[in-house]
């Protein structure tokens, strides 16, 4: 199959490289830059899992086009992660003391949705917690812990 | 330690992304494996060209089913215990015949699954459709269509409990209800699908499996036993496991093809299903119809119970562990909470060409808890009695010296009405009653349900042992002290987020006398853990957790031992705290560090000429009793629009009991999660087939999982008897599993909230899911 060349910043690393044209932006990250952050849980844009930032915006990998990444900046948890992002460091810690994680297939993702709403809302309620984490399955927590480590997060942030 | 919300030790590693699910693992040279499934819901197969297919770009093989079958045995799902028991005998690829939508036909491996995929389209297959089996009705029709003809009433089991005065009981009743209650079939849908790599070494006979599942010893024995290979010469190795609930607890005819492609290859092959496959391939449950009757006399005493259930199953009986475990649950619950005179139970299996069905998260016990406490709220309405007040004075009272349930199954003693106490004390009914009447007055119809509940837990060898299933009822540990003073070992638990390896290490630190972060426990992989049950029936933390309690104390006796040797004292006279020797006046300066380096590197200093042993293992399973039950009452909260028809539950919290609770936040976290597949399963969760058997909710868009908005804060209160906090040291635990329990009770809960709800219009439904349209038309009949 023909090939197009795709050129973006990925994780804040510029990266340059041929994929077919049906590959999708979450199956490049995982299997051609070893990204497994990034995770395939239904394949056709419901459960959130394969949540990435395409120029700072939450994006579906798993419905989003690898060609269609050229010239954007990609970040995927892993570049994140490390402490290298305040908002993320926070969260991981308050996750890790309320229990907002299982197995943790979908909390890349959820990590991810919950900064996007921090960066929007700095200050939001349960509600508007819950209202954020629309577009992401959890299939373990039943998702009252993810809202009782956001929430705490944000009173920390208060203090 | 026991009793404190330690985080699950992966979690640091899974908030970073770092998890490494089976699909993550990268393992040189690896096929890919991509299945041709049945379009259809019956229909024999005329032919198959597969020629184009393999000649393909990027392909190494086709095979079909009499390509496996030179390397792979057939199975059927037999039980011993139920000798009748139709099992119909099922092969990895259809042969002649296919019999549900989504039945693997052909497995393609190649270099990339789109190499693949491409390579499935070239393949050309001549089927002849049949009549198919789409519902429960069909399955037991007059004129159905047999779908095996050694089973041709579609009757896969018939199983039956009835205590010898039932009859008369409800013939003598002042007052019997009755209803029929139907269940939607559902599935678990872990978010990580199914999947595997085998590898197969001809030179050693052997086969290595990494597998996402939750039980890699039964699935040892299974690779082993169908691929005719040496059961020790078989691994398998979970990596982390992105969720389980049953679903991967099973043996699946792909993942069988897989390995037999790995075995005729001798090359690695990796299956990764994805979602639509999931949905028509992975185990569905609880799609029962049942006909449900309780008599009471005029004062609310309860008399006699009875249920006649049929279990709509896929086209064959499961293998290994068959299809007798819903219907079972069905005949030992059904009205065990309370105290009866007499009760019957009735469960029929069938065949259905629909997907296969397991067992997922509760299996059965949703049934019977929803058609027992439907009945009793049914029959508080009509005496005009309180919910809570009578049910309160109808709970059994079961313990060592109580008679069996009516059903005949003995239970432990169950604190039903500590429970109830609990529940209400932090939801008072006046309260309850405030906030329906406000909802109501704004034009809303609201209304509250319980729910007592009693889930069988950790169970012994009664049912797969003497049924010659081969699968476990014990759990294994070993632990060794390391040259630094830790403690590093194995055990047969398995992790699918659930926190079972957090549990047990929290009990081993305890036992041996360490912190948590001295104990590593490397589990789910069958080289290394001794042979043992894994994830299924709320079993790993009471079982396993038991198995590691008992080999720490066994390690924790040789330490203490060395360690009076060492300072000249009585083993009597020690303990082992923090890592430290500490006598009654406090550390004696000797920590497991020194002792380990020693017993380890300068042995021969050791007082008494002995050699350390410094590694103990235990195994253990129940032998004296059945199983262990937990139990608890749960609270559903709802809103329901009278408009719309959609019920939204605004709260719902549990109060349970489990004997000792080893890790608050982990326990809350299983019945939080399990509450909100039990509200899915009641609300939203529902899989559709059409009277041809084709599958309608392929993806997660149909088939609707509870999200973030939909799902209610669930409170959850932890019941403890005197005593049970401080346990003595020397006798094990008593530890009963919680991991199915909050999908136990969750669904009956809400139903019967529903129902609150809907009584002030003289309207009920006893259907699951409770969708919209249902109870518009439970509201207006005529529309």
């Amino acid at each position: 199959m023909k090939r197009v060349v795709l050129a973006c910043e990925v994780n804040g690393a510029r990266i340059t490289a041929e994929v077919e044209p049906r590959t999708t932006l979450a199956d490049f990250l995982r299997d051609a830059l070893a990204f497994t952050s990034v995770h395939i849980g239904c394949g056709h844009g419901v459960c959130g899992a394969c949540t990435v930032l395409v120029d700072g915006r939450t994006r579906r990998g798993c419905t989003t086009l690898a060609a269609s990444a050229h010239g954007r900046r990609v970040e995927t948890l892993e570049g994140l992660s490390d402490a290298s992002d305040p908002v993320i460091a926070g969260l991981q810690r308050t996750f890790l003391d309320h229990g907002g994680l299982q197995c943790g297939f979908c909390t890349p993702g959820i990590l991810l949705a919950a900064r996007e709403l921090l960066a929007r809302q700095p200050a939001p309620d349960r509600a508007e917690i819950r209202e954020a984490l629309a577009g992401n399955i959890c299939r373990c927590t039943g998702y009252g812990p993810i809202v009782d480590a956001i929430a705490a997060y944000v009173a920390e942030q208060a203090e | 330690m026991t009793g404190h919300p330690a985080p699950g030790l992966r979690w640091r590693r899974l908030l970073a992304g770092r998890g490494r699910y089976l699909a993550d693992l990268a393992v040189k040279g690896a096929r890919e494996a991509v299945f041709l499934r049945s379009p259809h819901a019956h229909a024999d197969i005329l032919s198959i060209n597969v020629t184009a297919a393999r000649d393909a770009p990027g392909i190494d093989a086709v095979f079909l089913h009499d390509d496996l079958s030179k390397v792979l045995k057939p199975w059927r799902g037999t039980h011993g215990l139920f000798p009748g028991m139709a099992a119909p005998e099922q092969s990895a690829l259809a042969g002649k015949r296919v019999r549900h939508v989504g039945e693997p036909v052909a497995i393609v491996i190649g270099e990339s699954r789109s190499a693949c995929e491409d390579a499935l389209e070239l393949i050309d297959v001549d089927y002849e459709p049949l009549p198919a089996v789409g519902d429960i009705e069909a399955a037991l029709a007059e004129d159905g269509v047999p779908i095996h003809a050694e089973a041709p009433g579609n009757v896969c089991l018939e199983a039956e409990k009835r205590s010898a005065g039932v009859d008369a009981a409800f013939a003598a009743a002042e007052l019997v209800v009755e209803a029929e209650f139907c269940f939607g079939r559902h599935t678990g849908i872990p978010l990580e699908p199914r999947g595997l790599i085998a590898e197969y070494e001809p030179g050693e006979g052997s086969l290595t499996v990494h597998h996402s599942h939750q039980c890699p010893a039964a699935m040892q024995e299974a690779f082993a036993e169908l691929l005719g290979l040496d059961a020790h010469r078989v691994r398998i190795v979970c990596p982390d496991v992105g969720g389980g609930f049953g679903i991967k607890q099973q043996v699946y005819a792909d993942e069988m093809a897989v390995a037999a492609a790995a075995r005729l290859l001798a090359r690695p092959v990796r299956f990764v299903a994805d979602r639509l496959e999931s949905m028509a391939s992975d185990i569905q449950a609880r799609h029962h119809r049942v006909r449900g009757r309780l008599a009471l006399d005029r004062a609310g005493r309860m008399l006699a119970m009875d249920a006649d259930d049929i279990h709509a199953i896929g086209p064959y009986s499961q293998y290994p562990r068959s299809s007798a475990g819903e219907g079972r649950a069905v005949l030992s619950l059904t009205g065990a909470p309370y105290a009866l005179d007499e009760a019957a139970a009735r469960s029929r299996a069938v065949f259905t060409n629909m997907g296969m069905s397991g067992h997922y998260r509760g299996v059965g016990h949703p049934i019977a808890t929803a058609v027992t406490e439907g009945l009793v709220d049914l029959a508080a309405r009509q005496l005009g009695a309180d919910p809570w007040d009578l049910r309160r004075r109808n709970f059994a009272t079961y313990g060592k010296d109580c008679a069996p349930s009516a059903l005949g199954v003995s239970f432990e003693h169950l604190p039903f009405a500590a429970c109830i106490d609990v529940l209400e004390a932090h939801h008072p009914r006046d309260a309850l009653h405030a906030w329906r009447g406000a909802a109501r007055e704004r034009g809303l119809l609201a209304g509250y349900g319980l729910a007592v509940f009693i889930e069988m837990t950790a169970r012994g060898p009664a049912f797969y042992g003497d049924g010659n299933v081969r699968i476990s009822t014990r759990d294994y540990c070993t632990l060794r002290l390391e040259p630094n003073g830790s403690i590093a070992g194995h055990a047969s638990v398995t992790e699918q987020g659930q926190g079972v390896e957090t549990g047990v290490a929290q009990i081993v630190a305890e036992t041996v006398g360490v912190p948590l972060d001295k104990v590593r426990l490397v589990t789910g992989d069958t080289d290394s853990a001794g042979h043992g049950g894994g994830t299924w029936g709320s079993r790993s933390l009471a079982i396993g957790g038991s198995a590691g309690a008992e080999a720490a104390r066994t390690l924790r006796a040789e330490i203490v031992e060395i360690a009076a040797g060492l300072l000249q004292r009585v083993p009597a006279e020690l303990d082992i705290q923090d890592g430290e020797i500490v006598d009654q006046n406090g550390p004696s300066g000797l920590g497991l560090a020194e002792i380990a380096t020693l017993a380890h590197f300068r042995p021969h200093e050791l007082p008494g000429g002995c050699q350390p042993r410094l590694v103990a293992s235990a195994s253990f399973g129940p032998l004296d009793a059945p199983f262990r039950a937990g139990c608890g009452v749960q609270l559903s909260c709802v809103e329901v629009d009278p408009e719309t028809g959609l019920v939204r539950p605004v709260r719902h919290a549990v109060a349970h009991y489990c004997g000792l609770v080893v890790n608050p936040l982990l326990v809350d976290g299983q019945f939080k999660g399990g509450v909100a597949q039990g509200l899915g399963a009641a609300l939203t969760e529902e899989l559709l087939y059409d009277s041809e058997g084709q599958l309608l909710t392929g993806s997660l868009a149909e088939y609707r999982v509870p999200m973030a908005v939909e799902t209610p804060d669930i409170t959850v209160h932890h019941v403890h008897l005197p005593g049970e906090d401080n346990p003595d040291r020397e006798a094990l635990p008593r530890y009963a599993g919680v991991g199915e329990a909050g999908t136990v009770g969750a669904s009956a809960a809400l139903l019967n909230a529903v129902n609150d709800a809907l009584a002030p219009e003289s309207a009920a439904l006893w259907r699951i899911p409770a969708s919209p349209q249902r109870v518009l038309a439970a509201l207006d009949p005529e529309e």
